[in-house]
């Protein structure tokens, strides 16, 4: 795909006949779990049981939450992923799309997720192992299911490495090129987490989110290290970025999910309307 | 209150179910086609790529009990492909033939204009908004829903074209593009978004659908 040049700017840009026309951001809630634990950790490891991940998603969804992310940490250890159930348990009454992650290596596991109640998937090892794994899914089950999963490390000024089991294994792949690759392979979004600021609450990596914005036009979430709405006007005024994927601030009730999408309001995006908080 | 999904394997069937239970319906599976001749409602969902599933409903013998079932009144709704699938054709990956029952075509979202990018997939919750010379909401599946304040999930990368604007029910704002986000035409709907992942917005749809 050819690189994306955006228009960045805090205000909504002026359309014809002068309707101002705001970018939209999505904002979504990610748990990482260790079943049947729903796990919090800081720079993705150092884990802390926070509860009940179903509990969890289904009062993030009663406050507005657009879409849940579910990440299998350990799906590694075992050699799959064991959120099937969880998934079916929560597809059953949390009516807004569910990405799962962790172990997923054959378009089988796909299907066997997408039947489960996922409508996305996120693919990080496997897709690194077996890069037509991208192309077999998107052309298997569309390209709007395959999200390509990054997990992005540092390693001098502008460039980063992508690294796979949490965080653990190094692949030796700039990020970029990973995933300018991964797009034309046939992902249609991308999950792009900052290990280095994961829980942190320091902030996003907002030269990261800027440097793949750049590169491709897929729709791009951004993961790790948000603690404050100011965080998440920086990453998106900055950036290209699409989404913003939360943790810590939520598990842990840092924020709420009307704080943060009357910031985003406020802020010059479009946000999910939320009829109650409309018809204040 | 029954409704038969058209099972042709393809969609994310399991929320469609949930969605219609949680809404008071008794959702019935269909994969027989003669099970639609005597269904009350009909959903056809769909995901992906038009061609592959234009080319499963035809493999499934649902595309002519499909056709059957829009000419007996009986109220009809297509979900994302499957509201893609009404139209005469698809210009996705090539020239596809649709079903036919809402005259227009499917075409790509232009990715680019003088106001920037619009990504592809078009992702995320968008404000239903009235269509300009379009269907009015009074009636049909957005009964109830207040324009501009009713946010549902789209996900896709096809937009219809309807021939008629009557036919357009509503309509969402992509930068300055009109995506065509629900059509009508006397017992047939379509929608682009997914009523089923669209929290209360979307359950008030499918309430209004078991209603008809």
């Amino acid at each position: 795909m050819a690189a994306a040049s955006y228009c960045i700017r805090r205000k909504p840009s002026v359309g014809r006949l002068g309707r101002h026309i705001l970018r939209n951001v999505r904002l979504i809630s990610r748990l990482d779990i260790k079943a049947p634990n729903l796990i919090k950790g800081i720079r993705l490891e150092g884990l802390r049981v926070v509860g009940d991940p179903k509990e969890f998603a289904t009062r993030y969804y009663g406050q507005g939450v657009d879409e849940i992310i579910y990440m299998d940490i350990v799906a590694s250890l075992y050699g799959r992923n064991s959120l099937g159930d969880l998934l079916s348990r929560t597809a059953a009454d949390v009516f807004v799309p569910i990405t799962v992650g962790g172990g997923i290596r054959t378009s089988e596991d796909v299907r066997i997720m997408l039947r489960a109640g996922a409508d996305k998937v996120a693919i990080n090892t496997g897709a690194v192992g077996n890069p037509a794994l991208i192309t077999e899914i998107a052309e298997r089950f569309g390209s709007q299911c395959m999200v390509l999963s990054v997990e992005a490390k540092q390693t001098g000024p502008g460039t980063w490495e992508a690294y796979t089991d949490n965080g653990r294994e190094r692949t030796g792949l700039d990020v970029v090129d990973w995933i300018r690759r991964g797009c034309e392979l046939g992902a249609g979004e991308v999950l792009l987490t900052a290990v280095d600021r994961e829980g942190t609450r320091t902030g996003f990596d907002v030269d990261l989110l800027k440097a793949v914005s750049s590169a491709v036009s897929v729709p791009i979430i951004a993961s790790g290290g948000m603690g404050s709405t100011q965080h998440m006007m920086t990453a998106l005024d900055n950036s290209g970025v699409d989404a913003i994927a939360m943790a810590d601030v939520l598990h842990y009730n840092r924020l709420t999910l009307a704080q943060i999408r009357a910031a985003a309001a406020d802020g010059g995006y479009e946000v999910r309307q939320i009829l109650d908080e409309a018809s204040k | 209150m029954t409704v038969h999904i058209v099972d042709y394997g393809v969609g994310n069937l399991y929320s469609i179910v949930r969605a219609i239970e949680a809404s008071g319906g008794a959702p019935v599976l269909a994969t027989d086609p003669s099970l639609l001749r005597t269904a009350d409602r009909v959903i056809l969902p769909g995901v992906g790529a038009f061609e592959p599933c234009a080319r499963q409903l035809r493999e499934s013998g649902m595309w002519e009990a499909i056709v059957d079932f829009a000419r007996t009144g009986r109220p009809f709704l297509g979900i994302c492909v499957g509201m893609q699938l009404l139209f005469d054709a698809s210009l996705e990956f090539g020239h596809h033939e649709g079903l036919g029952l809402i005259p227009g075509q499917v075409v790509p979202i232009p990715p680019q204009d003088e106001l920037g990018l619009r990504k592809v997939p078009h992702i995320g919750w968008r404000p239903l908004d009235n269509a300009k010379g379009g269907t009015p909401w009074e009636g049909s599946l957005l009964t109830g829903l207040v324009p501009r304040l009713s946010s549902a999930y789209f996900v896709h990368s096809y937009n219809c074209a309807p021939e008629q604007r009557a036919h357009r029910l509503a309509d969402v704002d992509y930068r300055g593009y009109a995506i065509c986000a629900a059509v009508k035409r006397d017992n047939i709907t379509g929608f682009q978004c997914h009523p089923e992942k669209s929290g209360p917005v979307g359950l008030k749809i499918m309430r209004n659908f078991l209603a008809t």
